[in-house]
């Protein structure tokens, strides 16, 4: 019984003396503003700042080697207590949302083939071109919807349509969309145009219903070119997101029907 | 010169349905200028050519339209008379978008064109190595079997390597394909300049001929046009086994040497190959002052009336090329630019010819195989039918769940895409198209991080 | 032009183009086969109840699969023969007169647990039919180890009341295991008389499994299965080598008889080629045959059962994902 009593009370001292030696000499020194940042950080480790996950990104903004206001997810109420933390200022930042600039869904826009292979736009572009017969257009395999870290982005009829209520703007779908057709757009503009084929008219009518035709119905109906709410590449209309047009009723007059007015945009048409 | 059997055999291999008996006995047939070419400028590996015409101008035939664009690019020459319609981006065989030069060849020059100097014949026997490199670049000449390598940077190896095997890949291992078939029997003359030729810009290097033992007739005509040559000339004659063609087996099949994973090329181990197509277009360069403008296509499959070798100017529409063997007969379902085990299937018949288009097939649906990618059984099928010795089935199953580290640990990157695994593969998994996406990712990153790369040096100098 | 289709689209793929053919159901169905001289062989000697077993097995691994494919809302399977295959070799892997509602609950183990559970066929990492008869033997020791009696086997005229008896290997243990006391003993003799013959043991004259007691059928499926290059010879091999050898130089009963009885042959032949959980590689396969070969052999010699056929193939499925990992092929041209 003793002995045991002893033998019990010599291990527990002897890993104690251990334990505090430990804390003492091994202990790892960091710096105490990267938990903070971390705390701050979302916590999504969505990878859209280009640093592995939020921790990466703590440390190099703590590091100074990564600018503040480069987590999209967390926007500008992270930046700000990032700033409060590291002791700096932070500039505004507006949440942004991506956006896929297409509306032409299996009934909408032809298809030129049956594809038959692996359901992903990456090797689907890389076979014939993909199966759609507009070259812009979103092929529908999911690339984006794959690498989305919230699964903010749902295929629809052939068509990626992002749910602006879950996306956080990581910006991964960008990167991985073969066609370069969802761009970042602030969250509180409404009004978009869904196209990204700067094809003239004629060609575009040809493989695709709803596809802009660069009549610029949009901008005169707006106030024209003065005004500024509209940029044009080739004959497709984009819309100008640092000033971006208000006035609703503009939408259902777009002869193409590819505008839309809509604060989710996960419904499109 | 001597006719030997293939002494080395690769492991792995296939044995497709070759069904070459549709297009074997029909004679090359020159086809008239369609009214309509589509140049492209992207007409084999590495960088497109930079177009010089526009929109309105008049071209003559064998006129400069596009310029070598970088070490590893041809230059493209207009392969007839005519006026630009246009030039504009324009899909390819490959699923990429690059420029095309439009031709009318109906329109009438103008009077006060200037003529274009053509390239003169040359006496091969007396110029020297720099003049006939020089005519093989400025005559666009590039591999015209697969992939399109440019001849002028193969037939000049970098300072301290020299070749000493010339080979001549006559092996045409994809089914339906009979175009190189036609031109040995034919043009079995041309060849044999052309190996003179490059026999003499290489430094007079051993010669070998690979041919698939299913060709006697061309091993024969083989024989005849070189029976009297000098110098270590031989006639390999290969087992019949897909993918013979590939440069890297038939290395290994002709003289026993092995080409390292890449980056490493055929001139490492002292190799060139050359396709026997192009030999033949190296010898009329020369000795006819005739650049690369035209070249044979087998227009076959089981839905085309007539299946061909039809000899026709580079940027001839696959629709042209198709009324010249008489339409379909039967409706087609897939049209693939190339053989079956390679070629790329395309969804217009808008595109034009290049000079790597060794072939252009219609299959109707019963011969159109539909792949699904079921579970993968483990069967090991793939692994035997590599003929590069990878684990297929672990790449596959790899990048299905997007986990591209372990297929680039697996040597992906030493994948050739013959498609020997996915054409065994009993699970009709789509083993050769995961490959693929896997190596195009890993290119992406690489590029990527070299632009980082150079971001930060630019940087921080 | 637009081209004459018969939609109005082409079929665009990824290269190959064109397929040789070969197909997941074609090589269950030659696995079903090479099975079937066997399957012959055991309704031959076992009559009708080896008849009901099968039929059991069979039927209820289909209908397992098709409510598990139900329950996950997946495509069904039925068609790739999988399931009808994981029955035949579980039934021919059970003693003839195992009552049948014990057939039902293996077989529901073999497709529900062992298999659809991972994801199907090529997901599960053991062999479903092993896996179904290693829980059977620890769930239902008892029937699971009584043999019935071939039918038409002369030897036993002595006792024709008996029906059932001990396999070939439990008295070969008894004789010349490790522990073996009898040797002294008045019914040694007795013991030795009552092994079949080499020839009973080629037909498979001699009580144990349905499957596993005719040496000759299981070569001629074997042969069928290496003729249309279903199987490579290396799992095959390497297991019967192992075991040849090992039973030579450990001593005991005579070599030949280990391999003809008991699993060694249907284990060898069907169950470690099984591609699912065997390695990919040559090399892999020679390591795994040799592996089962070697436990198989430990097993018989001194673990606690008279036999470890299914026990060593399982453990081996086990590491084989190890075994791939060391064997990957060197490609082409790599250093």
């Amino acid at each position: 019984m003793t002995v045991a009593i002893v033998c019990i009370a010599g291990i527990g001292l002897v890993a104690a003396i251990a334990l505090a030696l430990a804390d003492k000499y091994l202990a790892v020194r960091e710096d105490p503003r990267i938990g903070m940042v971390t705390a701050v950080l979302p916590g999504a480790n969505c990878g859209g700042c280009g640093f592995a996950g939020c921790d990466g990104y703590a440390r190099a903004l703590v590091a100074g080697t990564a600018p503040n206001g480069a987590c999209a997810a967390g926007g500008d109420a992270c930046a700000q207590a990032c700033a409060k933390i590291l002791g700096v200022e932070a500039a505004a930042t507006e949440k942004r949302v991506a956006l896929v600039k297409c509306c032409g869904t299996r009934s909408e826009a032809i298809r030129v083939g049956d594809y038959n292979g692996i359901c992903d736009c990456n090797v689907a572009a890389a076979t014939a071109g993909g199966d759609k017969g507009c070259r812009y257009g979103c092929l529908g395999y999911g690339a984006c919807a794959n690498v989305c870290p919230k699964n903010a982005i749902s295929i629809h009829d052939g068509l990626a349509k992002v749910d602006k209520r879950l996306c956080i703007g990581c910006g991964k779908c960008v990167k991985a969309c073969p066609k370069h057709l969802i761009e970042l757009v602030p969250a509180s503009a409404t009004i978009h145009v869904l196209c990204n084929n700067p094809d003239k008219g004629p060609s575009v009518r040809k493989v695709c219903g709803v596809g802009c035709m660069g009549c610029h119905m949009c901008e005169r109906l707006s106030g024209g070119k003065e005004a500024g709410h509209f940029k044009f590449d080739g004959f497709l209309a984009k819309v100008n997101y640092s000033n971006p047009p208000e006035d609703a009723a503009i939408v259902a007059k777009c002869p193409a029907k590819c505008m839309i007015e809509d604060p989710h945009f996960e419904s499109g048409h | 010169m001597k006719t030997v059997k293939s002494p080395f055999k690769f492991k792995g291999g296939v044995h497709p349905d070759y069904n070459k008996e549709l297009a074997r006995e029909s004679a090359i047939e020159r086809m008239a200028t369609p009214a309509e070419l589509v140049v492209s400028m992207s007409q084999h590996l590495g960088a497109p050519a930079k177009c010089i015409v526009k929109a309105g101008d008049f071209v003559r035939r064998g006129q400069l339209i596009g310029e070598k664009n970088g070490f590893i690019s041809v230059c493209v020459r207009a392969s007839a008379d005519g006026q630009v319609k246009a030039v504009e981006k324009r899909l390819g065989p490959a699923g990429g978008m690059a420029d095309a030069v439009i031709l009318d060849t109906t329109a009438a020059l103008p009077e006060d064109l200037p003529p274009v100097e053509p390239l003169k014949p040359l006496d091969w026997k007396n110029a020297t190595r720099e003049e006939l490199l020089k005519r093989v670049e400025e005559a666009g000449i590039c591999g015209m079997g697969g992939a399109g390598f440019p001849s002028a940077v193969k037939l000049n190896p970098p300072p301290g390597k020299r070749c000493e095997y010339l080979i001549l890949n006559g092996a045409e291992c994809e089914p339906y394909l009979t175009a190189d078939f036609r031109v040995m029997l034919e043009r079995a003359d041309r060849i044999r300049t052309g190996v003179e030729i490059m026999r003499k810009i290489l430094g007079m290097p051993a010669v070998r001929i690979a041919i698939e033992a299913n060709k006697p007739e061309a091993i024969a005509a083989m024989e005849k046009a070189f029976a009297d040559i000098e110098g270590n000339v031989e006639i390999v004659v290969l087992p019949v086994l897909y993918p013979q063609g590939s440069e890297k087996h038939q290395i290994y099949a002709t003289v026993g040497r092995v080409v390292p994973e890449p980056p490493a090329l055929p001139i490492d181990v002292g190799c060139v190959v050359e396709n026997v197509g192009t030999v033949a277009a190296i010898a009329d360069a020369v000795e006819k002052g005739e650049p690369l403008l035209e070249r044979v296509t087998t227009v076959s499959g089981d839905a085309v009336a007539n299946p061909k070798n039809v000899l026709a100017p580079s940027g001839t529409k696959y629709s042209d090329l198709l009324a010249f063997c008489g339409g379909t007969k039967e409706d087609a379902a897939k049209v693939i630019s190339g053989g079956t085990m390679m070629g790329f299937a395309v969804s217009s018949l808008d595109i034009g010819t290049t000079k790597t288009t060794s072939g252009l097939l219609f299959l109707t649906r019963k011969k159109v195989f539909q792949y699904s990618s079921q579970a993968c059984i483990n069967c090991g099928r793939c692994l035997r039918a590599c003929p590069m010795n990878l684990n297929p089935a672990e790449i596959s199953k790899a990048v299905e769940s997007d986990d591209i580290k372990t297929a680039e640990d697996a040597h992906v990157m030493t994948c050739i895409e013959c498609g020997a695994c996915s054409f065994g593969c009993p699970a009709y998994r789509t083993i050769t198209q995961y490959c693929r996406r896997a190596k195009n990712s890993i290119r992406a990153r690489m590029a990527a991080e070299r632009a980082a790369a150079q971001a930060a040096k630019a940087a921080n100098p | 032009m637009k081209p004459k289709t018969t939609e109005s689209h082409l079929v665009l793929s990824s290269s190959p183009h064109t397929h040789a053919k070969s197909s997941v159901s074609r090589i269950m169905l030659d696995v079903i086969i090479a099975l079937l001289p066997t399957t012959a062989m055991g309704i031959w000697f076992f009559g009708m109840s080896a008849v009901w077993t099968i039929a059991v097995c069979v039927s209820t691994c289909i209908v397992t699969e098709a409510l598990c494919r139900m329950a996950m809302k997946r495509e069904s399977t039925i068609g790739d023969l999988s399931a009808v295959l994981t029955g035949l070799l579980l039934a021919l892997n059970l003693p003839a007169g195992l009552p049948l509602w014990m057939a039902v609950a293996g077989s529901v183990f073999a497709i529900a647990i062992a298999k659809q559970v991972f994801g199907g066929l090529g997901m599960n990492p053991f062999n479903p039919a092993l896996a179904a008869r290693a829980f059977m033997l620890i769930s239902f020791t008892g029937p699971m180890t009584t043999w019935l009696k071939p039918i038409c086997r002369c030897k036993c005229d002595a006792a024709p009341d008996v029906l059932t008896m001990a396999t070939p290997l439990a008295t070969m243990k008894r004789l010349f295991g490790h522990d073996a006391t009898a040797s002294a003993t008045p019914h040694f003799q007795q013991a030795i008389d009552s092994l079949p013959s080499t020839w009973d043991m080629l037909v498979g004259n001699m009580p144990g499994c349905i499957g596993e007691v005719s040496a000759i059928a299981l070569a001629i499926g074997a042969a069928y299965l290496l003729w249309r290059k279903v199987i490579t010879w290396h799992i095959p091999v390497s297991f019967i080598a192992t075991v040849y050898v090992y039973s030579l130089i450990a001593g005991g009963a005579p070599a030949y008889m280990q391999v003809l009885t008991g699993g060694v042959m249907i284990g060898a032949c069907f169950m470690a080629t099984d591609y699912v959980t065997s390695p990919i590689t040559a090399k892999g396969k020679l390591i795994f045959g040799f592996g089962c070969g070697l436990l198989c052999m430990l097993i018989r010699q001194f673990g606690g059962y008279p036999e470890g056929c299914s026990f060593a193939i399982l453990i081996m499925n086990a590491i084989c994902p190890l075994i791939n990992r060391w064997t990957q092929p060197k490609p082409f041209g790599a250093k």
